[in-house]
């Protein structure tokens, strides 16, 4: 599977790519996260990559045709080529408190499986738990709900393996309520429709 | 012991295990990672033994590197490309004075214009300053190679490079087999030095060569890399009976066996050619790769008998001999000199420019049909080139070449919506 | 060096092996059991004043240090006429790396004993004043500011000597050198141009800083006895004048250079943590004249006509030497 991560510098794109391979890791599969680095500088739009694979990841280049994409930043949802090579059948899971319609893509997204496509307000549910509007753990809560890839207890374990003590747990806590939230979507208004 | 880390933590943990007695360093991009865990290790004290040197500049890291070798000392430093050319002066004394250095090279293009993405120009700037270059395709071939560099190294008395691509592999996590503390001990023994700075037994290192000597002295710094092209294969086979890993070692075929189509390159484009040459050979295409460990001293007898039944070779390389083609691709050409083969240069990848599946298979399927130039530049923007090159015609004071180019390609931030 | 008054003497300095003195105060070189570090047979000029100074030097830090000394030699004067292939005069390990990074290597030299718990083994770097005012400074510097355990000795003859007498960051004003000639409205070195490295190093603040002459061997046995066995990182800074790129006599090079320390132009001082601690007062002033006459890289200020401004310039840069550094005062210490 492959996943690309989009993002602002600063928001732990990286990270949360990165913590997507030790989950898989710690499910006893291959792994592979890298950033795509564009200018080092806090806000520019940043890249990451993470290949989750049964078989060793030989593949060097960057994830061209993701299964899956997280945006962290809807700012960069108008961004050229944002959703260029996503799967027919792949995931979208974007950081926002509005609704797909609402953030104007609803219609760039209808041709994926139901339930494949979702909006969640990650940076709120990180500043209730966390006090940080950090989102990139409570996103891998609502992505392990959404495409069901990584089992929580993965997700939730490969944070702490990243983020120990105070932070850990609090991200944590944010994965863990993200990953409710996805998982009985249907009661929510800001799902694909 | 696996771990999900990244490619320059696994190497800084690895160099740990080596125990080395003095590491220099100073900050360049990609290479910072390995150095500042190195660092936090020593301080801690988890790397015990152990001096860490906040050198001034490249050019001091290697000279701290190369005085501590002197006095005894395991040396280790890293660096990439413009650190590397600062330092350059000091790479060829290290090496002519055949001190054991181990250094990574976290492979990064050279400016002008500066960039600090993947390239091989700074190895290759370096690749016949008398060190062996080991490059890495993996970041656990990363790991694995630096164990047996310091071993090659302090064999034959002559540093070693590792190379391993800049981002690609140091910012990459990966899952990797970290050797043992155990394994590590009983596998390099400690540094016995052939030369060394000793009160006790005075001798002076460095010493003047006239014309009646230096070309003796040359040519055992040569003999010393045709050793070495015995010894890494050996090295590598003991590597895998401790370690139960394939690491190092001259080169590696893929499919090379009756193809008629090989590809050969450095680093780790080598995992996506094979994917490339996977998809191909399904399609019933006669391909197969080679991906070169050992770039100096360059194996020519084995590449030349792993291209013994190629029709074509496509050498496939992240650096350019501008105004001529390759490098790599000229070393591969003296291998096969004898024979007649068509060779293709494709320049790739340079400055950090991703390297796809894709336009892989598209380019072999080219070289295949030999609709290849010899020398190809991979996904090279033509429109921006005529553009740039019509501009410089126009005018005389047509400005800066690279503002004009990113101006051209449109460099803006994304619309906020 | 601690100042002492002596009824008679034989030669205007305190004489190797000055029988008048305590055996504890003798100098090293006249001691029979001194190391020979540098040992007879290298390829110096006659009256080159490096080779006596890097004798003395090198003996008196092998005995503070007992024979427990590790040299660094960047490239240069000393490390050429020192190793004249395939001889080499050194009896002291001694390494020869590159022209800019003597302290460097001494640096890694050092933390290499360091981790091997060497406790007892002393590291010092020399080079001349190119080496070390000029494509050394980077190197230097660092050395300086991570306060590595390392005694730097810099031997100042103001010019590129080995490769033909071309002018280095310390050339004084007005000397004539390959690079600055004495012809055109400028003769010689430009004026405003120059820096010191004693005070540069005292800007580091590290443990011991001095500056030493081959006209006064004692002291500079006694400023490097007393450096080799202070931890951290030290400087000292030798005057060593050149007869060939100077256009001095041989026979003269300590004249020259007590004339140096006599006008004012070459201070000889101490320092600890980049403060003043000691200075050795002159003992029969000199106008600057006295010591410029004496070698040819300053004749244009002499023929055809003198070069009154020029030479009152060279006298004020003495004068503030003089005030700055007390050199006329009674020693207070």
């Amino acid at each position: 599977m492959q996943i690309r991560i989009h993002g602002r510098g600063g928001q732990g794109v990286v990270s949360a790519a990165e913590m997507l391979s030790i989950a898989a890791f710690l499910e006893g599969r291959y792994a592979q996260a890298f950033p795509s680095f564009g200018s080092e500088r806090m806000g520019a739009p940043v890249m990451a990559f993470c290949r989750i694979d049964d078989h060793p990841i030989r593949s060097r280049e960057p994830v061209m045709h993701p299964d899956a994409l997280i945006i962290q930043d809807p700012t960069l949802l108008h961004q050229a080529g944002l959703f260029d090579g996503l799967d027919p059948s792949g995931f979208v899971l974007i950081n926002s408190t509005r609704g797909l319609k609402e953030l104007g893509i609803a219609s760039a997204l209808e041709h994926l499986p139901p339930g494949h496509a979702c909006a969640m307000p990650a940076t709120e549910l990180a500043m209730r738990f966390v006090g940080r509007p950090l989102p990139n753990g409570t996103l891998l809560g609502g992505f392990a709900a959404m495409t069901g890839t990584l089992r929580l207890e993965s997700v939730v374990a490969a944070i702490r393996s990243k983020f120990p003590g105070k932070v850990g747990e609090s991200n944590v806590a944010a994965a863990e309520a993200a990953y409710e939230l996805v998982a009985h979507r249907g009661a929510l208004e800001e799902v694909h429709v | 012991m696996f771990k999900q880390i990244e490619g320059s933590r696994a190497v800084a943990e690895t160099v740990a295990l080596c125990r080395p007695q003095v590491i220099c360093a100073y900050p360049i991009t990609p290479q910072t990672h390995i150095v500042e865990a190195l660092g936090e290790m020593v301080k801690s004290g988890e790397l015990a033994g152990c001096e860490f040197v906040n050198v001034e500049s490249e050019f001091g890291a290697l000279s701290v590197a190369i005085g501590a070798s002197a006095a005894g000392a395991r040396s280790y430093t890293a660096t990439a490309s413009q650190g590397l050319l600062f330092m350059a002066e000091a790479v060829y004394n290290a090496s002519g004075l055949g001190l054991p250095i181990v250094m990574t090279i976290g492979n990064r293009a050279i400016g002008a214009p500066i960039n600090i993405w993947n390239d091989h120009s700074d190895s290759m700037s370096m690749r016949d300053a008398g060190w062996i270059q080991l490059f890495a395709e993996t970041n656990q071939e990363a790991a694995d190679l630096h164990i047996q560099a310091f071993r090659l190294a302090e064999e034959l008395s002559c540093p070693v490079m590792v190379c391993m691509d800049g981002f690609i592999l140091t910012h990459a996590y990966d899952r990797i087999d970290l050797a043992t503390q155990e394994q590590v001990d009983g596998w390099l023994p400690p540094y016995e030095p052939q030369q060394v700075l000793d009160p006790a037994d005075p001798v002076s290192i460095g010493a003047m060569v006239g014309p009646d000597a230096f070309a003796e002295v040359r040519y055992l710094a040569h003999h010393k890399q045709l050793r070495a092209l015995e010894r890494i294969p050996v090295l590598s086979r003991e590597f895998f009976k401790t370690f139960g890993r394939n690491s190092g070692g001259l080169l590696r075929t893929y499919h090379t066996d009756g193809a008629e189509t090989v590809v050969v390159a450095l680093g780790s484009v080598n995992g996506t050619i094979q994917e490339a040459v996977d998809e191909l050979r399904a399609d019933g295409v006669s391909i197969g790769s080679i991906s070169i460990c050992s770039y100096r001293p360059f194996p020519l007898a084995d590449v030349q008998a792993a291209l013994a039944d190629a029709k074509r070779v496509v050498v496939l390389e992240k650096s350019l001999a501008v105004g001529l083609g390759g490098m790599l691709a000229t070393d591969v050409q003296m291998a096969i000199q004898s024979r007649q083969r068509r060779v293709y240069t494709v320049i790739a990848g340079l400055g950090g420019r991703a390297i796809t599946k894709v336009s892989l298979m598209d380019l072999f399927r080219q070289a295949r049909r030999d609709a290849l130039e010899s020398v190809t530049f991979l996904d090279l923007n033509w429109d921006a080139i005529t553009r740039q090159l019509a501009r410089e015609t126009a005018v005389r004071r047509s400005g800066p070449i690279a503002e004009n180019i990113l101006k051209d390609l449109g460099e803006l931030s994304s619309r906020i919506a | 060096m601690p100042f002492e008054q002596i009824k008679f003497y034989q030669t205007g300095t305190f004489t190797v092996g000055n029988r008048l003195l305590d055996i504890s105060d003798r100098a090293v070189q006249s001691d029979t059991k001194r190391s020979n570090a540098l040992n007879s047979g290298h390829r110096a000029c006659r009256g080159c004043g490096e080779a006596l100074g890097a004798r003395y030097a090198v003996d008196a830090a092998m005995r503070a240090a007992n024979k427990n000394l590790i040299a660094v030699n960047a490239t240069g004067c000393l490390e050429v006429f020192s190793t004249p292939y395939p001889e080499t005069s050194w009896q002291v390990a001694w390494m020869h790396s590159l022209f800019g990074n003597a302290s460097a290597v001494a640096a890694g030299v050092a933390a290499a004993m360091k981790a091997k718990g060497r406790k007892e083994v002393r590291v010092i770097a020399q080079g001349g004043d190119g080496g070390t005012a000029d494509i050394g400074m980077g190197c230097l510097s660092g050395m300086f500011e991570r306060n590595d355990d390392v005694l730097y000795i810099c031997y100042d003859n103001e010019a590129y000597m080995n490769t033909g007498v071309q002018r280095s960051g310390t050339t004084p004003a007005a000397a004539r050198t390959a690079t600055t000639p004495s012809v055109g409205p400028e003769p010689g070195n430009t004026f405003g141009q120059g820096k010191s490295l004693p005070l540069i190093a005292m800007a580091h603040h590290i443990p011991y800083v001095a500056t030493a002459s081959v006209a006064n061997l004692h002291d500079l046995e006694y400023k490097v006895e007393k450096a080799t066995v202070i931890h951290g990182a030290r400087y000292i800074h030798v005057h060593v004048p050149c007869p060939l790129g100077w256009g001095s006599e041989p026979h003269d090079t300590i004249k020259v250079a007590r004339a140096a320390v006599e006008s004012g132009l070459f201070p000889l001082f101490e320092a600890e943590f980049g403060d003043v601690t000691a200075h050795t007062p002159i003992r029969r002033p000199q106008p600057v004249e006295d010591y410029l006459k004496l070698q040819k890289r300053f004749a244009h200020l002499f023929r055809p006509v003198r070069d009154e401004i020029r030479l009152a310039a060279i006298q004020s840069i003495a004068d503030r030497n003089i005030q700055r550094f007390g050199l006329l005062e009674e020693v207070t210490r």
